[in-house]
């Protein structure tokens, strides 16, 4: 059974620049084996280990698969799989300051 | 180039003030197509630290949804710095998921020497732009 998977953009290299691809598998996790048969090189984005990476949320339908069963979440043909990458960041650590080039230039007008 | 609503740029620097000394975060949405960002979307940071955010995934998910129906996409990704300046730090770039988006950063830190900046960032490369108030 055929699963849409929401691909986002900072993963379209690896679809040939497709937004929504189609997958097979019962399971999230079979789910990223099935996309990686067709599009080499996605799960290592996807997967640290056998573990979902850290900064990349998957939704199925509108749940947060963290919130279920994870990667072991079922899937049922027409579900509907959205990855999300997180929105974070952290500090500026001032000795990085000595590798950036052009810090002191302000741009606003 | 970012080319912004003043106001919402105005808006998104009082949020900082505003969340100071706990980072604060958003989104500035654009209708597709248009030069112009000018729908601010302030988000939870989910980390409420000084030193690190973080998005909500479950309000992350709700807010791409409701643009993608509106037809508007997520062009401004903003945070701030409350104790350094305004340029992306080691975890700024390695967390920069979204290529086409323009990472504005605002700093409440009373040294900055310049309170707001934006970036591209792209494969852990960081291109300083202008930013230009509309």
């Amino acid at each position: 059974m055929s699963i849409k998977v929401m691909i986002p953009s900072v993963l379209r290299p690896f679809t040939n620049g497709a937004k929504e691809v189609s997958a097979e598998g019962k399971t999230i996790m079979e789910v990223i084996a099935s996309l990686e048969m067709n599009y080499n090189g996605i799960s290592t984005r996807l997967l640290s280990g056998n573990r979902l990476h850290r900064y990349i949320n998957i939704f199925l339908n509108d749940e947060d698969i963290r919130f279920a069963q994870g990667l072991d979440t079922p899937v049922t043909g027409g579900d509907r799989l959205t990855v999300l990458p997180a929105v974070a960041g952290g500090a500026f650590v001032p000795s990085a300051m000595m590798h950036v080039s052009g810090w002191t230039q302000c741009w606003i007008r | 180039m970012l080319k912004i609503c003043s106001a919402v740029l105005d808006a998104v620097i009082e949020q900082a003030r505003q969340d100071h000394p706990i980072e604060t975060c958003g989104v500035v949405a654009a209708d597709a197509g248009s030069p112009i960002a000018n729908r601010l979307i302030p988000m939870r940071n989910q980390a409420a630290s000084e030193t690190f955010f973080c998005f909500d995934p479950r309000q992350q998910y709700k807010v791409w949804c409701e643009l993608e129906e509106c037809d508007q996409e997520c062009r401004v990704i903003y945070h701030s710095h409350t104790a350094s300046i305004a340029w992306p730090s080691r975890e700024d770039i390695e967390h920069a998921h979204y290529p086409d988006a323009h990472y504005l950063i605002v700093s409440t830190w009373e040294q900055a020497d310049c309170p707001v900046r934006s970036f591209r960032i792209a494969n852990g490369a960081v291109l300083e732009e202008q930013v230009v108030r509309i």
